[in-house]
């Protein structure tokens, strides 16, 4: 008798890429039959064809396709659909959309096992995989919004945002740059002042004893509360916003900062200290880069933490710019597209932000393993 | 024995915090001084005595920076001398923030939890959504918020035709649901394949179906990041439904209270409210700890 490890286990395609098959092919069948009940498709044509296609793809149980006949159903039927889109779709639109979902979804799953059998590279794929799912999500949202008529006060479609992202550029940067202001500002303030606080309580035991408990509860609570307070304290343009950021981000950098300075290793520090090695020499040249993963690894949680801080606190007052200002204005106003394009900035912005501070940790903790090994 | 005390963390944690007591009640004497004195000048009062000008700068009613003890009898007089069900006490309003925190954590917990098993057990999940998840991780997700809160309470009013107050319980939860989804997600994919490749062999030579390998190897060893995950999704839900209550123009709740203290430049009123969110906080986290706690002795876990 053999026994099949977990490591051994052989990669088959799995019952679920069975069932996929089976509903693509069902749901293409269905929106043919939808068609002939309708008469003569119209502009509907491609989408005919795609759906005859998708009932086709069933004779994959009687001989297996090639991973290129899905992936190429896959796409056309993407295509197809925002080809085809237009207010108030009849059925057989519904049941092809259902039909494009399915495809891709098999097509990731082909894909994914692929991969993992190594009969496809890592590299392009394991990126290919996220964005496809990414046009599915944007092209079904795109359907819905506009095919099923949704209102544009509840969502709109990601096309009329993109529409009002690229007609508002000027309002979008003047709002980005108000909030910047305060997310550096306050970041930096906030990020150097933990760090010379780590510095300067490191030496003393007690300090951090004390300190380090009270640093990790405050990550625990809601201090973007304090934005009200810091309002009335230094007025409603954007150092106020830096105050409230530089609070948020001072705790995680305190607690970081002095988890990294102890973690040089005895032996390192033995080291050291039989060069003769003074206190600052220690730190410079053993602790402190020791301590770049660690604070690093801050420098990224604040980074998110900065933004989101310098938005909320423009809810509470704030002057007539700013991305959180327009966010909560708009949505009073029902501009629910200029609400979505500003949450897009957002979202750039953000990663912009954490996407540098991950570059300079590259450049500077080179040698630390989970570096090396990227 | 007086050694021992010294170096113990409860004393050194209660130093730091007697420092930070004295520190807030100095640094209230020159913030609170100007306005102090426009009182005098008005009143035409000279040479008050130090004493006295501490003591009232240390009891004003709109200070600019209250005192501890005024942010405490605040909270006193609106938790024990007002019923809790009046719109007076902080209770009242501590509970509408609270009941929309937990029913959102419960929700995003159960999510979180169930999107980490798909991925962990299903390929194209885990390479579809993964990426997209840790990027979620890197944008202001919070400043959905009002968006949420205003379109959630239009479509539950409007379209399903519920009365103000449950729909605005709704947007909330929905929102901290969000909030807490995703750490719960993340922490969940790291604790289910935490799992050595040795154990789950192990596993395979006793032919454990997926389901035994779940629940005996992957689910228990997943605990340790559940917790240390709701922790933090815990946290972010009750800022969730905090924030959540800034638009819409809510009325109750700590938000509303915080939101209201600034419109009227009530100080005391938002130091009191944002003090009892703190507490909250604080007993949502440990309430999280007491449970991995109960969880782990059940579990026969040796005390760490």
């Amino acid at each position: 008798m053999s026994i099949t490890l977990a490591s051994q286990k052989p990669l088959a395609p799995s019952a679920l890429q069975s069932v996929l098959g089976l509903l693509v092919g069902l749901s293409g069948v269905l929106a043919l039959a939808l068609f002939l009940g309708m008469g003569a498709p119209g502009g509907l044509a491609p989408l005919a064809i795609f759906s005859a296609l998708a009932a086709l793809s069933l004779l994959r149980f009687a001989h297996p396709l090639p991973l290129l006949a899905d992936g190429a159903l896959a796409i056309f039927g993407l295509a197809v659909i925002l080809f085809t889109l237009g207010p108030a779709m009849p059925a057989p639109f519904w049941a092809g959309l259902v039909a494009v979902w399915l495809a891709t979804w098999l097509l990731v799953d082909r894909l994914s096992l692929e991969i993992a059998l190594r009969r496809l590279p890592e590299q392009p794929f394991a990126l290919i995989i996220p964005l496809l799912f990414g046009v599915v999500l944007l092209v079904g949202w795109e359907a819905i919004t506009r095919g099923a008529g949704v209102p544009s006060v509840i969502l709109p479609a990601p096309s009329a945002i993109w529409a009002r992202i690229l007609t508002s550029t000027g309002t979008l940067w003047a709002d980005l740059q108000q909030t910047f202001k305060a997310v550096l500002a306050g970041y930096a303030i906030g990020c150097g002042l933990g760090f010379v606080l780590a510095i300067a309580i490191d030496r003393s035991g007690f300090l951090k004893r004390g300190l380090l408990p009270l640093g990790s509860f405050v990550s625990a609570l809601p201090i973007i509360g304090i934005a009200p307070i810091m309002v009335m304290w230094f007025g409603f343009d954007w150092p106020s916003k830096a105050a409230v950021v530089a609070v948020m981000t001072f705790f995680p950098m305190l607690v970081n900062s002095v988890a990294g300075l102890g973690a040089a290793g005895a032996m390192e520090r033995d080291l050291l200290s039989s060069y003769a090695a003074d206190y600052w020499q220690t730190l410079m040249k053993l602790r402190l880069p020791a301590a770049g993963p660690f604070i690093f690894n801050a420098l990224k949680i604040n980074s998110t933490l900065a933004l989101i801080g310098a938005i909320v606190a423009e809810f509470f007052g704030s002057p007539v710019v700013g991305m959180g200002f327009r966010i909560s204005s708009e949505v009073g106003r029902m501009n629910v597209d200029m609400v979505w394009a500003e949450i897009a900035m957002a979202a750039l912005a953000g990663s912009a932000f954490y996407g540098v501070i991950a570059l300079i940790e590259r450049a500077v903790t080179f040698w630390h393993p989970s570096v090396r090994g990227a | 024995m007086g050694q021992a005390l010294t170096r113990s963390t409860p004393f050194a944690i209660g130093v730091v915090l007697a420092v930070l007591v004295l520190v807030w009640y100095a640094a209230a004497i020159p913030m609170n001084a100007p306005w102090q004195q426009g009182v005098y000048g008005r009143a035409g009062a000279v040479d008050v005595p130090f004493t006295q000008f501490v003591g009232d700068v240390w009891n004003q009613d709109k200070p600019i920076l209250p005192t501890p003890h005024q942010v405490v009898r605040e909270i006193w007089n609106t938790t024990a001398l007002v019923p809790p069900h009046m719109p007076r006490s902080l209770l009242f309003h501590a509970w509408i923030t609270l009941s929309a925190t937990l029913a959102g954590f419960g929700i995003g917990t159960v999510l979180g939890i169930g999107l980490a098993v798909l991925i962990v057990h299903n390929r194209a999940t885990n390479r579809s959504l993964m990426p997209w998840i840790i990027a979620s991780q890197t944008i202001p997700i919070l400043a959905l918020a009002p968006l949420i809160v205003v379109i959630g309470f239009n479509i539950f009013t409007g379209q399903l035709g519920l009365p103000p107050d449950p729909a605005r319980f709704l947007s909330k939860a929905i929102i901290s649901a969000y909030l807490s989804f995703f750490p719960v997600a993340v922490g969940m994919v790291k604790g289910l394949r935490a799992p050595e490749q040795i154990q789950l062999d192990l596993l395979a030579t006793y032919s454990a179906s997926p389901a035994q390998t779940f629940w005996r190897l992957r689910w228990p060893s997943a605990l340790p990041y559940l917790f240390a995950s709701m922790k933090v999704g815990v946290a972010a839900s009750l800022v969730g439904a905090v924030v959540g209550e800034l638009p819409t123009g809510a009325v109750a709740g700590l938000g509303a209270r915080l939101l209201a203290g600034s419109y009227y430049g009530q100080t005391i009123q938002i130091w009191s409210a944002l003090f009892v969110a703190s507490i909250l906080a604080a007993l949502l986290v440990l309430a999280v700890t007491l449970t991995e706690r109960l969880v782990n002795r059940r579990l026969g876990a040796r005390p760490a």
